[in-house]
């Protein structure tokens, strides 16, 4: 959000003020989208019902109401818990969402912060401090409930961060950056066999890469098939058990933002993030700094709806095949994936 | 592990599938290029704006034939929730042949069913041996006090209105059958 941008010379104050309420739109706008369209309306539809249909036109301000009435209620902290880290957890866990966003480009100028050269290595990075907030939440809980929850939550999150980085490697090695911008022009630019048609999005070359990486989001946002931190029918709802109010939307926030910022992480490295191929038109050109937000947010909303459709279709698994997946499925696969990778790099 | 994998698109297929016939219900290919219409794909009714009327076998609520009540307490004592009150007084009834002796029976002065507490067990239509209880598939009478929801004689009479014509079980069944008194 540079200030050049818009033909004014801002102040720094003024600038981070901008950056700051960029930064909450960013993160409301695809989480209150995805609530709605997918959570409510197509998870309903899937189930032959229609999902809300009092709240606004077709049930589109029924998330208002639920925001509403979370407010309205009390904020609980139980007896023995340990006030303040109580307090603390949910905020970790939305401010990490927040953190991850800084680093996703939206246009050719527009960047939160800056474009930073380790933007990938960053956004792995600060993903799994919301991992923290979760363990915190299940400790200072001082519920048996909550403290399994957390557990699982924090065992489920190290096992997939790590074929969620081996699954990235390869698209950092193919574009030979870790700058999220650089990743962006080199599929913008690439070509297939020679055509440069469609550019090279990594989907398609890193296919292996992109469905490894949508797995392990999947368990990292703890959606459906990954569930077992909150695991209702065991766990009441895991680490969430105790709170209530303004903290537990804080959760339920994070939750949905932090779907919000991996989709958009994967359609900036997997998709090819705000550019449209380069064959198509002058990426430099100013436009693209409006059209820029809207191209990623439709391929964000592609890869919401994936996500969701997968919570929407299958059980949960249980603790051991969990786990099982990730150590002997996921990440030998995408170990070779990466040799492989590496090898056809080097001999192309 | 490809039998596995060929399952989850399966399952991917039956809960895509379902959306499209929720949004645009019907069969072939023209279905899509109509406007969705999830109202009437959807299984279910918008309940409060159009209503759907309840099986006739529905256990709404329980109404009251108070002739045929002779005070015997017995569904007060199956009860399994304790939620139904019977006071009564007992008065003389002529007889009934001529010359015979005047009889006594039992009169109702309370008749209660505290739906706060009644789970719809049924227990009580079943025991009646005086055909004075049975089943309505009304189900609209929640209270904003809870202390309305307890129903007198006079609101349990009203209910009887409401009580559909029996419908016999099926062959073999051994039930009793209740015939509605109309």
């Amino acid at each position: 959000m540079s200030g050049a941008l818009l033909g004014l010379e801002l102040s720094y104050w003024q600038l981070s003020i901008l950056r700051s309420l960029g930064v909450l739109v960013a993160v409301l706008i695809p989480a209150g989208t995805f609530v709605y369209l997918f959570l409510f309306k197509m998870v309903s539809f899937m189930q032959s019902r229609l999902g809300p249909m009092e709240a606004g036109p077709y049930g589109s301000m029924q998330l208002l109401a639920e925001v509403g009435k979370f407010l309205q209620k009390e904020d609980i902290v139980p007896e023995r818990a340990d006030r303040h880290l109580f307090k603390l957890a949910p905020y970790l866990v939305v401010g990490t969402v927040l953190l991850v966003y800084i680093v996703v480009p939206f246009g050719p100028d527009l960047y939160f912060v800056s474009n930073i050269d380790a933007g990938v290595f960053y956004a792995l990075a600060v993903s799994s401090i919301s991992s923290l907030g979760v363990l915190l939440a299940g400790w200072s809980s001082a519920n048996k409930y909550s403290l399994i929850g957390g557990m699982r939550a924090a065992g489920q999150l190290i096992a997939y961060e790590l074929p969620m980085v081996l699954a990235i490697v390869g698209v950092v090695i193919q574009a030979g950056t870790m700058n999220m911008s650089g990743i962006i022009g080199a599929q913008a630019h690439g070509e297939i066999f020679g055509s440069g048609i469609i550019g090279n999005p990594y989907v398609l070359t890193q296919f292996v890469g992109f469905v490894i990486f949508m797995i392990a989001v999947q368990a990292e946002l703890g959606q459906t098939p990954f569930d077992m931190p909150i695991a209702e029918s065991e766990l009441v709802t895991g680490y969430i058990t105790e709170y209530t109010g303004l903290r537990f939307l804080l959760f339920f926030i994070g939750e949905f933002a932090s779907a919000g910022a991996f989709a958009a992480v994967a359609a900036t490295l997997f998709l090819g993030g705000w550019a449209v191929p380069a064959s198509w038109a002058d990426l430099d050109n100013n436009i693209f700094n409006v059209l820029g937000p809207l191209i990623l947010l439709t391929k964000v909303m592609v890869l919401g709806g994936l996500i969701f459709f997968v919570r929407f279709t299958f059980p949960r698994f249980r603790e051991d095949q969990l786990q099982r997946l990730a150590w002997t499925v996921l990440i030998p696969i995408s170990l070779v994936n990466i040799l492989a990778t590496t090898i056809l790099k080097v001999a192309f | 592990m490809a039998i596995k994998v060929t399952g989850l698109f399966k399952g991917m297929g039956v809960t895509f599938k379902e959306l499209t016939q929720t949004i645009w219900p019907g069969e072939g290919l023209k279905r899509f290029a109509q406007p969705p219409s999830p109202s009437k794909g959807a299984a279910t009714v918008q309940y409060p704006h159009e209503k759907e009327a309840p099986p006739t076998r529905a256990r709404g609520v329980i109404a009251l034939f108070e002739e045929n009540c002779t005070a015997c307490m017995l569904c007060v004592r199956s009860c399994p929730d304790w939620c139904i009150y019977i006071e009564a007084h007992k008065v003389k009834a002529p007889p009934r042949r001529a010359g015979g002796k005047e009889r006594t029976v039992n009169a109702l002065d309370r008749f209660d069913i505290d739906y706060a507490l009644c789970m719809y067990c049924g227990i009580c239509v079943e025991v009646c041996p005086f055909e004075a209880i049975f089943w309505s598939p009304e189900f609209e009478y929640s209270e904003p006090r809870i202390a309305d929801l307890i129903h007198d004689k006079e609101r349990l009479g009203e209910w009887m209105e409401t009580v559909p014509e029996f419908e016999a079980y099926e062959a073999g069944a051994e039930a009793k059958v209740k015939k509605v008194p109309k």
